[in-house]
């Protein structure tokens, strides 16, 4: 018997029963469904996560004060005093690789536009910061060096504070107040959104450093420095001579802990590269469980449809159906109840995926690769677990299974 | 009848004279029950020439339906030798004995067998999908072969939409589709009523008459026995009586003497 004769008859038999055809593949669906969707919010997260990637600025290289290391005695990079400006200076000047270089000294406020009242971060810094970062203003300019040597009542606002305070009204050249202190917007820089950890880089104030630390914070230190290395590649090669330089600088003996820490970018891509790993082991074990539930759903039904049929088994049989022709066709009816709900299961993942982006404002990146090992699969779920009641179909014997009740 | 299939046959491995069509030689089946062994078959032979009528009788657990599994095909010896068209199949693989069976042999049974909610054109079809030619010459087949049985007008009926001689005949036409050399009917009238009972009489004789088809046809009813030209009696196992049958019936000649039912559209198109 020829493969296309197989298939209308498995069709046929399959429209037979509709329902139970139907609830079948359910499993499958479900299954093959949740795996398209998630893989497709989880590629939309790798999107979100490459996009933060890059608003790091390119070849990133970031100082933080506190000891990175997880575990070990932890200090935030607020209880460190020792990263400076002058430690900044000393980086830039020795460690050719790195091209320049902004400081970052952070702080909660409360800031005031006539009635509008709204608690941010603000971020002091110098106009370097904007470069490596590359992130421009949209309206208004960035504060200049001497603005930040006079440690100048300046600011600068993202678009989240921004649309707060002053809604429709152009914030450039106004007046708010920071805490108790005036202060002048000269600019509001452009949107650019969630970061890696996923929260609103928009809502934030941008003056310079030495006003932050003087006027709102108290302090002589510095938290964090941004630098940009000459390359990618330098970017990571910066690494070792910066934390020599800094533990030198810092006097801290061998064997004792940095009381600072260096990312890059990489390492942040790295980072990524791991969630993302986790994450398809974990749908992985999503998709192997929902398809093996599904597969026995399919065996089970497959056994029933068998002893049901024994007596249609028996006339094939007597009109010359070999075993393998039974075999096959019991087979080939396996495969397409799974990979049927293989599609359709497709089909819901996208839909759902659709669903999600367009209610969870959640981007989601539909994979071609999970498309196609979701296929793949359920077609082996159907040879997998369609053997055995086809085998048990094959083996019967004419005489019996034309005599069964 | 149909050369292609005889001539694709193993070579014949035996030195018999080849007149006999179906040859039975000391054929023993024994069912093994494991604690029991039912000797369903005790040493059988018989010869069948192409173009009889051989009416198989004996009463219920005599072994007809044992002898008709071995002759279809089904089932093979436990002892002694089948010659078919003489070729001794007795120890042919079950493959082998599904090709013979879809090329040489027809079956028609008690209980019809038709797949239920299938059209009678793809019951009778059946056959042809294991015979391997083209769809547009199967179904050529399968409605020559319908209308044989004078259901051309049915052909798209399901079998639950037939009455029971309808679905004898649809039964009737599957197995004549593959053209082939014997027609073997266990109990075919069975659980039809008398009349329905001639009807099917009448196209075996038809069959047998005209085309020359070799009818073996199992019943424990005299009066359809009295259709056949031959009667082998069984008893226990063994064959007891091998006698022609005085006073052949003519189906078609009965027919006008028997009450008319509402189904009577088997005249009609024949
Ligand atoms: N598959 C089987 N297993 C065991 N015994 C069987 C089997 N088929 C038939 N028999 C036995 O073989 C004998 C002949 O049966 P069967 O050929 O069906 O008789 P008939 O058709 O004449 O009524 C009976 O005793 C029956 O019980
Ligand atoms: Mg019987």
């Amino acid at each position: 018997m020829d493969f296309w004769n197989t298939l209308r008859l498995a069709l046929r038999a399959l429209a037979r029963n509709k329902l139970r055809s139907a609830l079948t593949m359910l499993g499958i669906i479900i299954g093959v469904g949740a795996v398209i969707a998630t893989v497709s919010i989880g590629q939309g997260a790798e999107y979100l996560v490459q996009q933060g990637i890059q608003s790091m600025g390119t070849n990133a290289v970031f100082i933080a004060a506190g000891s990175g290391r997880p575990g070990g005695a932890r200090l935030g990079s607020w209880a460190v005093k020792t990263l400076t400006i002058d430690d900044m200076n000393a980086i830039l000047r020795e460690v050719s690789l790195i091209r320049e270089a902004a400081p970052a000294v952070v702080s909660r406020v409360q800031v005031v536009y006539q009635n509008q009242n709204w608690n941010t971060g603000i971020t002091g810094t110098t106009p370097n910061y904007f470069r490596i970062r590359s992130w421009p203003v949209q309206a208004g300019s960035i504060f200049g060096q001497d603005e930040v040597d006079s440690a100048a009542n300046v600011c600068l606002l993202g678009t989240t504070v921004a649309r707060i305070l002053f809604g429709d009204v152009d914030p450039v050249g106004k007046q708010i107040r920071i805490g108790q202190l005036p202060f002048r917007v000269v600019g509001v820089l452009e949107s650019k959104g969630q970061s890696v950890m996923g929260d609103d880089q928009d809502d934030r104030i941008f003056a310079p450093y030495t006003t932050v630390q003087r006027k709102i914070s108290g302090i002589t230190w510095i938290q964090f420095i941004n630098a940009s290395a000459v390359s990618r590649e330098a970017s990571n090669a910066a690494v070792a001579p910066i934390t020599a330089l800094l533990r030198e600088r810092h006097h801290i003996r061998p064997g004792e802990d940095d009381d600072f820490f260096v990312r890059t970018q990489s390492d942040v891509a790295d980072l990524a590269d791991q969630t993302q790993r986790v994450m398809t082991l974990l749908l992985g074990s999503i998709a192997s469980v929902s398809l093996i539930v599904g597969g026995i759903g399919i065996m089970n039904i497959m056994l029933v449809s068998v002893t049901e049929r024994t007596r249609e088994i028996g006339v094939r049989m007597a009109v010359g159906a070999t075993e393998s022709d039974v075999q096959q066709q019991f087979l080939v009816e396996a495969v397409t109840l799974s990979m049927a709900g293989g599609l359709l299961g497709i089909g819901v993942g996208l839909i759902g995926s659709a669903l999600i982006s367009n209610f969870l404002a959640w981007p989601t990146l539909i994979s071609v690769k999970a498309i196609i090992a979701a296929a793949i699969f359920s077609a082996a779920v159907g040879i997998f677990f369609g053997f055995y009641p086809a085998r048990k179909a094959a083996q019967l014997d004419p005489i019996e299974a034309l005599r069964y009740e | 009848m149909d050369e292609q299939a005889t001539a694709t046959e193993e070579p014949s491995t035996q030195a018999h004279s080849d007149a006999a069509l179906i040859r039975l030689e000391g054929v023993h089946k024994i069912y093994d029950l494991g604690e029991v062994q039912v000797h369903a078959l005790r040493g059988v032979s018989l010869e069948i020439l192409a173009g009889e009528f051989v009416a198989v009788m004996g009463a219920s657990g005599s072994g007809k339906s044992t002898l008709m599994n071995i002759l279809g095909c089904l089932d093979r010896p436990t002892r002694g030798h089948y010659y078919l068209d003489g070729t001794d199949v007795s120890q042919f693989s079950k493959v082998e004995l599904a090709r013979i069976r879809n090329r040489k042999l027809g079956f028609v049974f008690q209980q019809f067998n038709l797949l239920a909610r299938t059209s009678a054109l793809e019951n009778v079809e059946l056959p042809t999908i294991y015979a391997g030619i083209t769809p547009q010459e199967r179904e050529q087949r399968a409605r020559e072969s319908l209308a044989r049985v004078g259901l051309a007008g049915r052909a798209h009926h399901f079998p639950s939409q037939l009455s029971g001689g309808q679905q004898q005949r649809v039964a009737i036409a599957r197995a004549l589709v593959n053209r082939p050399t014997i027609l073997l009917a266990d109990e075919p009238t069975g659980n039809l009523d008398s009349r329905t009972s001639v009807e099917i009489m009448d196209i075996l004789q038809r069959l047998n008459e005209e085309e020359g088809l070799t009818v073996v046809l199992v019943t424990h009813e005299q009066d359809i026995a009295q259709y056949a030209k031959r009667a082998l009696d069984f008893r226990d196992g063994k064959l007891r009586r091998d006698t022609p049958v005085r006073d052949r019936l003519i189906a078609r000649e009965v027919l006008p003497t028997l009450p008319s039912l509402q189904d009577d559209d088997a005249a009609g198109e024949t």
